[in-house]
């Protein structure tokens, strides 16, 4: 979905986001209440630059405006793959988006993450990945990588991979296989406003994402692997 | 002298803790594997290519995982990870002087793609618990995987980052690089342009990592020793700061002429380094007493 569309259905036509440089920002009204709305689109490759820009709007709404939700729109191919992106500390730049993200959680932003396009690795673990809870639009694609670059860097044959990618809920890049293993709180159809009230007002502020994948039959272990580590003599 | 690279991450436990300390939970003998690697025809481990546990460091009682390098190139699938997910869990709940981990990965196990990316994320959650509540997360940097990917926005997410001049720390590796984007964008064969874009060094001489040490288990003991203390909250002037670090550190390069320059030698220069085209050949102990911030 565009992302105009998304947020015309979501806050109305008069949503006041703007796109500058692939990048989404916009204070929006809400049930009456201000929502901070941070985002990429075009697929944008996430580097230095676009970590910092989205960091930049969660520290000012942390010191600005406590308390008021962030909603975070993602469609990202992954991070930037560039050298002169990894020789600025990439890594760091995304860390930092991690922890201004974390930071607003703990002082008691709601912060809601959405997959309205596509969401690749790097790109997703610092936003949709570390927000109160995750979602994704029905048509939304999640992966790690392509699977030819897959196949090339784990030397496994591509046409494995393939077959696997349809059955296999670990390989395959539907949303819904994100779902069953605890990575997505749930897909948002129909009603979007709906979905995004009851985010706001239910969305875990605990990571529960390994119980979903357990309790949901998509991630069997890592639960019981917890636990059992926390049991261990 | 014993050269850390070489090490095995269990042989890195048995040298760098204190003597016959370290108790492992979920030992190899009580084979918690993988349920993904079978179906591909690829080898599993017992432990998963972790090894998780309490021991003591300089007689303070401390939580560490080593990763190790030969089983997937340390790569995070769904029991790894929540191997390192139960032990800051615990870690939070009885509360060491600190969390080590010993860090050699390349980041999400592409053979468990969907299990491994939400595995990560799982990771720098609790990381980022165990944090908030004061306890210090050290990671130590030094294996010849390198430490990348996920894993290398989770050390960024750590109290305290070691490093030794061999140790690579960064987000994607060359090789992914140069498959995207041609062999002019990152010639991943040349040693000394892969190390002056990740290497110890430079993440030393632009603040990446806290402390730089030569590539020996002692040194790395001694730095471990020397930060377990090391809290820093994250708190909002922390990441102002960070951010403003950060920003200015984008913008180095940008009014620089980089046609036929270094840009690693820019930017280290832009720091305020002395010599900047000398860092490559010089010891450790001589780059360590560069760093400007």
């Amino acid at each position: 979905m565009q992302w105009n569309s998304l947020v015309t259905q979501l806050f109305g036509p008069y949503h006041g986001m703007r796109e500058d440089e692939d990048f989404l920002q916009g204070e929006v009204i809400f049930d009456g209440e201000p929502v901070a709305v941070i985002g990429t689109t075009n697929h944008a490759p996430i580097g230095v630059r676009l970590a910092l820009a989205q960091a930049r709007v969660v520290l000012d709404t942390v010191s600005q405006h406590p308390g008021r939700p962030i909603l975070l729109l993602i469609d990202t191919q992954g991070q930037q793959l560039r050298r002169r992106d990894e020789l600025l500390g990439i890594n760091r730049a995304m860390a930092h988006l991690g922890a201004s993200i974390d930071l607003a959680r703990r002082r008691g932003h709601r912060v809601i993450g959405l997959v309205y396009d596509q969401a690749l690795s790097g790109g997703f673990i610092t936003s949709g990945l570390i927000a109160d809870a995750c979602y994704a639009l029905p048509d939304a694609e999640i992966r790690v990588m392509r699977i030819p670059a897959m196949a090339r860097v784990t030397k496994l044959p591509e046409e494995k991979l393939t077959a696997l990618s349809q059955s296999n809920p670990v390989f395959a890049p539907g949303v819904q296989n994100y779902v069953a293993m605890g990575g997505v709180r749930s897909l948002w159809k129909g009603d979007l406003q709906a979905c995004l009230r009851e985010a706001l007002a239910h969305a875990p502020t605990e990571d529960q994402r390994a119980r979903d994948g357990a309790e949901r039959g998509g991630r069997r272990l890592a639960a019981s692997v917890v636990q059992r580590v926390l049991d261990a003599a | 002298m014993i050269s850390y690279a070489e090490c095995s991450a269990r042989e890195r436990l048995a040298l760098l803790l204190d003597p016959g300390s370290f108790h492992e939970w979920l030992p190899p003998s009580e084979r918690v594997m993988s349920p993904h690697l079978a179906q591909l025809g690829v080898p599993s481990a017992f432990d998963d290519g972790v090894a998780v546990g309490r021991a003591l460091l300089d007689g303070r009682s401390v939580f560490v995982a080593a990763q190790e390098g030969a089983f997937m190139g340390g790569g995070v699938g769904e029991v790894h990870g929540a191997k390192l997910v139960g032990l800051m869990q615990r870690a939070l709940r009885d509360r060491p002087a600190a969390v080590l981990l010993l860090a050699e990965s390349g980041g999400v196990r592409l053979h468990e793609a969907n299990a491994g990316l939400i595995a990560v994320s799982e990771v720098m959650r609790a990381l980022l618990d165990v944090r908030a509540a004061g306890i210090p997360v050290l990671v130590l940097i030094g294996g010849a995987n390198g430490c990348f990917g996920g894993m290398g926005i989770v050390a960024r997410c750590t109290d305290h980052i070691v490093m030794s001049d061999v140790g690579r720390l960064a987000m994607s590796g060359p090789e992914v690089i140069e498959a995207s984007h041609g062999v002019d964008e990152f010639d991943s064969r040349d040693r000394a342009l892969v190390w002056r874009t990740t290497g110890g060094k430079h993440r030393w001489l632009t603040g990446d990592c806290d402390a730089l040490v030569e590539d020996d288990v002692a040194a790395f003991r001694a730095a471990a020793v020397a930060a377990i203390g090391a809290s820093k909250p994250f708190t909002l002037a922390a990441l102002e700061q960070e951010h403003a670090l950060l920003t200015q550190r984008l913008h180095a390069l940008d009014t620089a002429d980089t046609t036929d320059r270094d840009e690693a030698e820019l930017l280290w220069s832009a720091l305020g380094i002395a010599d900047a085209p000398q860092v490559g050949e010089l010891s450790v102990d001589a780059v360590r007493a560069l760093r400007t911030i």
